[in-house]
């Protein structure tokens, strides 16, 4: 969320298109919410087409037309019937699933069977049996939380009393009473509360995760009535179910009336109510059809670059495989052939079947189809060529990353509380690879909590504030029958502005006086006291959704303008110690066409006036210049200091209304609010007459301060070799200030301004930029030749206005290659929909991976568009945690997670895929090998068992153990070197010459680990079933040891899982070798007892590994990548640190890290 | 704010900060090796060190062997030649049972050979690893009288026409070897020991000693050797050897032991009943005669390899050796990071 505006959207957006692309975030992706983006809010005015009715206290008639849905919810997907069937559905989504499947049907077919029937279906069986009792247990839990939702108890008025009722039996068109504190059980429309205004506060942290107190109204007509002595009845016509959870729009028929109804009169399911004794409502949207319920929707799904890679290189290992079947096949038709003549009477063959009288072929059905079913066969026979149990595995290692990720202590804010989020399971890895951020900038960067700073009021300005020194800690208080009410904040103030404020008979007095009089009325603040311990003293908590007003309103207590109340019709305002007055009579909500709010109060000498306050550049537009054109001049001025220190600038103007004016707006605001078709647009019009020809008061200047560690975060990403791109809604000069702070932007760097009307002055200034770059490079090559200097480095700084002529036209490639040039790239004043096509122009011209973090409602396109969203969750709601990926509370945290979490994340995932695909071919290969012996006959000398389990048992725990543990670098190193994070950048740990080179090591090792035993035991007396458990045995022993080689941190944990699936591997061939039915019976220990077992398995291990442990060691000591040398490094400096630890003898105690 | 702070701390029921804990922040105790130079040339080393003396005593292991290889199936039938009507002629001299199939061969030992000397008969290009022949049994008949009905997977040698079981059913039974071997001296003969050639495991477990062959091999087509029915399975050790079927095509199988030594340039003269049909494609049988070591037959190629892989180690051991001290490069200086090599070179 940015600028001063945008916040306000927050607060007042229900007519603005925030919240219809905010409608879409959760499950859909980038498209489909911008298209929504462009068909702004439509749905909003079609209450009268098939709209709901509800007939206040009538459920009977409510329901009669249309069953609506009950209150009861169901998140649970299946029930005990369709559990079975739907779960297997599901599962067999993934192409995975189906594959193992197809195999395992084949290989039931009698002419197929390779396998025995059990260990054919076994590891799918394992596998679906593993994600079955996952859901099931998932499900159950779901199931649980709805009983215990379902059966909570409301009191539901039945027969003009209240009765307790179960949730799950409340019906639409049921009155409800609340109490404080409570949970609401549906969606329900206000009727009357405790308070005799008829407000009530609701609090949303559950709905949005929005911890400040809304407020919400209940309408005059039916605030007054106690349903329990006088009936009520009534319709209500409202919209028809939609996600959108800050848009409703209905209308109400009471005694004849017709009144009104927008988002302010609704209270929705999962809120609290808080601060209000009580609250009577009448149910229009319930259960499932809740905006709660309609919102809860899973997290976003995206595939990760390596995973995409990855299925290229399995598309090669498929090919691989039919290769592979290919040659067993046709070299089993020449077999044959050649022997066409000799099948039947071949022993090993026996072509014709005698038992029967008939004579006939057994199990013999001509050449091709020998041949076919042979590939057939291969094809079962080398399956796990293809590593399913990969994406099995893949997925276990997410999760073990995304527990490091949640857990880690380093990535904890401790003011809000909040962990590091996974939503996203599956992009783990992609924080790795990183080369554009793209971040939004208030709440963001900055903190969001916004600090009044200085006002330029009447012209003059006064920014002489100082902190609040220690003796004057107590601020402005107001003292009221002995009690004390101080306002929960401080503000610095200016003690001249002070001392002017308290003056009332000035001119400049009764200008300040307005000034601050608008800063405390124009906002939906609401005020809260707050019991403090000492209790003569009150502390005022103001409550609201936007923080600039917050620190508006703060201000003006500070200067004596507190305001104490406000209902929905008044507000008071304790001004120099004397309370006043002012009803409020309307208000003009923000919207972002306007890009201001006004309102009008009735003040209490009976004078009406309408105060305004918003964002410069529409401001200027309705103020008139001729009233006082010295104090605009001067106002638009210090605008433009303040802006250029990084505030935030708000314009405030008022106007007097005649009676007459008073009384035109009023009827025309009336119409317009109780308007069905079109209200927000005619309330606009209504906000455009009344905002017109208005004097200027002043401006004010909020300070958003940057949050903790930002600078340094910069610096490191843009020396990881990472562009920083910010995207803000901010002026320019803001956005250059906020910059230069956070060391994005240096004096250092030359800065390309775009600002443009129109299309052909942006593609000149883009041409003009590019060949001023060109110019820049070229000359800085020349110098850095002769002098060393560095690079010079360049800052694009582009508007919004130039943004619109240049996205989606044929300038893109122009912007692309310039941005391209550059270090830095500021882009101000963009709307949230260019956020997204600015981070959609990188992404897909630069096949490079991108970020995108943000806070606000306005950065979930953004968000979406990127590779990895991250969501900030601060000051601004939720929205962009929702549609994010990762969320986390600290821009600052983005360091741990790229440098550190990323970085292994991405080695770790890189070093699994690999080696899960060597482990494979390794193994299928073995057989490949076999088959050749045998005339192409696909006879295993492994055991079935073996086959099935290698995936499972003998090799499956150690690469998930290192690929959730292993580390190559330590967090302290990572950090210390930025740089190092180019490796994922590059692609150097995964990419198709590693695999081809893993490839090739596999080949190599298949070969050792095949042909020693073979011609060691050729022509010798050895049975298949002994040879076959030294194959297995050699092939487990090898794989593991091949991780052993390349893991670099050994825990306990390591060890236990390598040499712990040795052991086991060791353990199951001996069982499967004790059951007397297997025709390998007691073979393990006949070729155990032997001297020449031991040095086979010894020497296979050796000669299979040394070309790798070669190879490696040239490597990593002639061609050293960075890894390696900061690895180095890192032992190098520990065996240098424990040596001075030794000498000094130093017996201090390391205390545990917190 | 700092009252507010107070307040809100309060509030929050509990901090969601993560348990501290060494696990968690990945920070357990870890061993992390890398390979010096030193470490590398050691291992290297160590490695030809340790595998050139098993090399060599594997090869000398393998020399003293001493083995008598004798191919006999061409030899033991009446026409040699190449041409159908020769294969013929063996076929149907082989097939026939009447004829007279013995046939001696006279063979000079080469050496002296020690006691046990261990006689197989080996078969070339036979696959008894073929997946129709391995497929062709059923270990649950072979074990208990109780399953004797059990034959669906030994097709097409499972019944015998009026639906009989065949105990013991299946191919490989079926097919059983049934040349036999009597060797002499000048001047006396050589007994044969034929005890104890099959594996306990075998004798013990896997064949039943209740288990007594039924209409075996009384049904053309005939593939092998009969049993004494009065036996049980688990006596007929000859059975029970071929039954452990080969891993590859040519294989030996154990026909029994000498226990009595053999001189060098003894003659000794072998009555061979040439019964078994390797004819009718091109399969050799032949008669070993061999003693053992440790690494078993006379096989060289294990000891040539461990010397290879030895000598290979000790060569790049040397071969790196040199390069580290012509070209040496300190660990861990970070001049070699590619973002510090870059700007050296500018």
């Amino acid at each position: 969320m940015d600028s001063n505006s945008n916040s306000y959207s927050q607060l007042q957006n229900e007519n603005s298109s925030l919240p219809d692309f905010i409608r879409n975030s959760s499950s859909q992706r980038s498209t489909s919410s911008i298209q929504s983006f462009h068909s702004k809010a439509s749905g909003g005015h079609s209450v009268k087409e098939d709209a709901r009715l509800v007939y206040i206290n009538d459920p009977e008639k409510t329901n009669e037309k249309f069953e609506f849905a009950k209150n009861s919810i169901r998140t649970g997907k299946y029930s005990i019937l369709t559990f079975l069937p739907r779960n297997l559905f599901e599962q067999f989504h993934r192409v995975a699933y189906i594959y193992f499947l197809v195999i395992a049907i084949l290989n039931q077919l009698p002419q197929l069977a390779v396998f025995g029937r059990g260990a054919s279906i076994m590891p799918l069986a394992f596998v679906l049996l593993v994600t079955a009792v996952k859901d099931g247990y998932e499900d159950y839990r779901r199931h649980r939380s709805d009983n215990i939702e379902n059966n909570r108890l409301a009191w539901v008025l039945v027969n003009d009393q209240f009765q307790q009722k179960k949730w799950k039996d409340m019906r639409v068109g049921e009155i409800v009473k609340i109490s404080a504190n409570e949970t609401l059980p549906c969606d329900m429309v206000l009727l009357s509360t405790s308070d005799t205004t008829g407000v009530a506060y609701i609090q949303t942290t559950n709905l949005d995760g929005e911890s400040n107190l809304k407020t919400r109204y209940a309408k005059q007509e039916t605030q007054m009535k106690n349903p329990e002595k006088e009936k009520i009845s009534g319709l209500i016509k409202c919209e028809k179910p939609n996600r959108n959870i800050y848009g409703f729009q209905a209308n109400m028929e009471i005694d004849g009336k017709r009144v009104s109804l927008g988002p302010s009169n609704i209270i929705l399911r999962g809120c609290e109510l808080k601060n209000t004794s009580w609250a009577l409502g009448i149910v229009v949207y319930a259960g499932g059809e809740t905006k709660a319920m309609l919102n809860n929707s899973g997290a976003p799904s995206k595939r990760s670059r390596l995973e995409t890679h990855m299925n290229r290189e399995i598309i090669y290992l498929s090919i691989f495989l039919v290769v592979l079947c290919t040659i067993v096949s046709v070299c089993h038709g020449a077999w044959l052939r050649r022997h066409k003549d000799d099948l039947v009477l071949m022993q090993f063959y026996r072509k014709k079947d005698y038992s029967e009288p008939k004579v006939d072929d057994y199990n013999y059905y001509g050449w091709g189809m020998e041949i076919f079913f042979v590939f057939l066969m291969s094809v079962i026979v080398f399956q796990i060529m293809i590593p399913i149990s990969l994406y099995i595995s893949m997925e276990l290692v997410r999760v073990g990353q995304a527990y490091f990720m949640i857990r880690d202590d380093r990535m904890y804010d401790k003011a809000s509380n909040s962990r590091f989020q996974c939503r996203a399971l599956n992009i783990n890895e992609d924080l790795g690879q990183i080369k554009y951020v793209f971040s939004d900038k208030t709440g963001t960067l900055t903190e969001n909590k916004m600090e009044f700073q200085c006002a330029s009021i009447g012209g003059v300005d006064y920014s002489g504030g100082k902190a609040i020194s220690e003796d004057e800690q107590t601020g402005y208080s107001l003292r009221v029958e002995g009690q004390v009410f101080r306002p929960k904040m401080k503000v610095k103030v200016d003690p001249e502005l002070l001392s002017l404020s308290k003056q009332k008979h000035t001119d400049e007095g009764r200008h300040v006086h307005d000034f601050f009089i608008a800063l405390a009325a124009c906002n939906t603040i609401v005020p809260l006291t707050v019991e403090t311990s000492d209790p003569a003293l009150k502390l005022i908590d103001y409550q609201g959704e936007s923080p600039d007003e917050q620190a508006l309103v703060y201000a003006a207590a500070a200067y004596g303008f507190m305001l104490i109340e406000r209902t929905s019709g008044h507000i008071v305002i304790d001004i120099q110690g004397e309370r006043q007055r002012y009803n409020v009579l309307g208000l003009h909500e923000f919207d972002s066409d306007r890009k201001r709010m006004s309102v009008i109060l009735g003040c209490p000498d009976n004078t009406f006036k309408v105060f305004v306050k918003g964002a410069d550049t529409t401001m200027f537009n309705v103020i008139d210049r001729s009233l006082n054109s010295n104090t605009v001049k001067a106002t638009e001025d210090h605008l433009h200091l303040y802006s250029s220190k990084g505030l935030r600038t708000l314009v405030v103007g008022m106007r007097d209304l005649s009676a007459s004016e008073f009384e035109q707006w009023q009827s025309s605001y009336e119409r317009a609010s109780t308007a069905l078709m079109g209200r927000a647009a005619l309330l606009r019009k209504v906000a455009y007459n009344v905002e017109t020809s208005l004097s200027i008061l002043g401006a004010s200047a909020i300070e958003d301060k940057l949050q903790q560690g930002v600078p340094e975060a910069i610096e490191s990403l843009r020396n990881a070799g990472i562009k920083v791109w910010v995207l803000t809604g901010d002026k320019q000069e803001t956005a250059i200030s906020i910059g230069y702070s956070s060391k994005l932007l240096t004096s250092k760097m030359t800065q390309i301004v775009v600002n443009n009307n129109s299309k052909e002055s942006c593609k000149k200034s883009l041409d003009d930029a590019l060949v001023m770059c060109k110019k820049l490079t070229t000359d800085s090559d020349a110098t850095r030749r002769g002098s060393g200097a560095r690079k010079t480095e360049i800052a694009l700084i582009i508007d919004g206005t130039s943004l619109v002529h240049i996205l989606d036209t044929e300038l893109e490639e122009q912007l692309f290659n310039l941005s391209s040039k550059c270090t830095v790239v500021l882009c101000c004043r963009v709307a949230p929909l260019q956020k997204a096509g600015i981070v959609a122009l990188m992404k897909n011209r630069a096949n490079e991976m991108t970020l995108a973090i943000g806070d606000g409602a306005n950065d979930v396109s953004m968000i979406q568009m990127a590779d990895v969203g991250i969501g900030i969750s601060g000051q601004e709601g939720r929205q962009a945690v929702m549609a994010s990926d990762f969320a986390m509370a600290q821009f600052r945290f983005l360091v741990p997670l790229l440098f550190v979490h990323g970085h292994w994340n991405y080695q770790r995932m890189s070093y699994m895929i690999l080696y899960n695909v060597y482990r494979n071919a390794v193994f299928v290969l073995v057989l490949f090998w076999y088959a050749l012996f045998t005339s192409f006959t696909l006879t295993t000398a492994i055991t079935d068992w073996s086959s099935v389990l290698y995936s499972v048992i003998y090799t499956a725990l150690p690469t998930i153990v290192v690929g959730v543990l292993d580390k190559d670098l330590s967090r302290t190193t990572l950090l210390r070197y930025p740089q190092l994070y180019g490796t994922g950048q590059r692609q150097e740990s995964y990419n198709g010459k590693l695999f081809w080179v893993t490839i090739m090591d596999t080949l190599w090792q298949s070969i050792a680990a095949f042909f020693v035993p073979l011609l060691a035991y050729w022509g010798s007396d050895v049975d298949r079933s002994s040879l076959g458990d030294l194959w297995t045995i050699a092939v487990v022993i090898l794989v593991n040891i091949h991780l052993a080689m390349d893991v670099v941190r050994w825990y306990w944990i390591t060890h236990a899982a390598i040499w712990g699936s040795i052991v086991a591997t060791f353990i199951c061939v001996m069982v499967i070798d004790v059951l007397p039915f297997l025709p390998g019976y007691w073979a393990f220990f006949h070729i155990a007892g032997t001297k020449l077992f031991w040095a086979c398995l010894f020497g296979i291990t050796i000669a299979a590994l040394v070309p790798r442990f070669v190879v490696k060691i040239f490597i990593q000591y002639f061609r050293p990548d960075d890894i390696q040398i900061a690895r180095e490094l890192e032992k190098v400096e520990n065996s240098r640190e424990s040596r001075d630890a030794e000498i000094e003898m130093n017996p201090i105690f390391d205390p545990p890290r917190r | 704010m700092s009252s507010g702070d107070e307040i809100s701390q309060t509030i929050s029921k509990k901090s969601k900060k993560p348990q501290y804990s060494r696990f968690t922040q990945q920070e357990l105790p870890a061993c992390k090796p890398i390979l010096t130079p030193g470490l590398v040339i050691t291992t290297l080393i160590s490695i030809g060190i340790i595998f050139i003396p098993i090399g060599l005593s594997s090869l000398s292991a393998s020399e003293n062997v001493v083995e008598i290889v004798d191919r006999y199936d061409d030899a033991c039938v009446p026409s040699t030649g190449n041409d159908e009507a020769a294969k013929r002629e063996r076929l149907s001299f082989i097939q026939n049972a009447k004829t007279n199939k013995t046939c001696i061969r006279n063979l000079v030992v080469p050496k002296k050979m020690k006691h046990p000397i261990y006689v197989y008969y080996q078969l070339d290009n036979f696959y008894q690893n073929h997946r129709r022949y391995v497929k062709s049994r059923s270990d649950r008949q072979y074990r208990s009288p109780k399953y004797e009905g059990d034959t669906k997977t030994c097709d097409p040698e499972s019944e015998i026409d009026d639906h009989k079981p065949i105990v013991p059913c299946g191919l490989i039974a079926w097919s059983l070897f049934n040349d036999t071997y009597g060797i002499s001296t000048k001047s006396n003969p050589v007994p044969i020991n034929k005890k104890d050639i099959a594996w306990g495991s075998d004798k013990s477990s896997k064949f039943g000693s209740n288990v007594y062959p039924k209409n075996f091999q009384n049904q053309d087509p005939i593939g092998g050797g009969k049993l004494n029915e009065s036996l049980p399975l688990s006596e007929q050790e000859d059975l029970l050897v071929w039954m452990r079927t080969a891993a590859l095509p040519n294989f030996r199988k154990l026909y029994g032991r000498i226990e009595t030594d053999l001189e060098a340039n003894e003659k000794i003269s072998v009555v061979i009943q040439n019964n078994y049909n390797t004819y009718s494609f091109d399969s050799r049988k032949q008669l070993v005669l061999s003693t053992t070591t440790w690494i078993g037959g006379k096989n060289d190629f294990l000891g040539k390899a461990y010397i290879t892989v030895g000598g290979i180690c000790l060569f790049l051991a040397i071969a790196f050796l040199l390069t580290y001290v012509i070209k040496p490069r300190p660990l861990g200086d970070p001049a070699y990071l590619s973002w510090n090599l870059n700007s050296a070179e500018l």
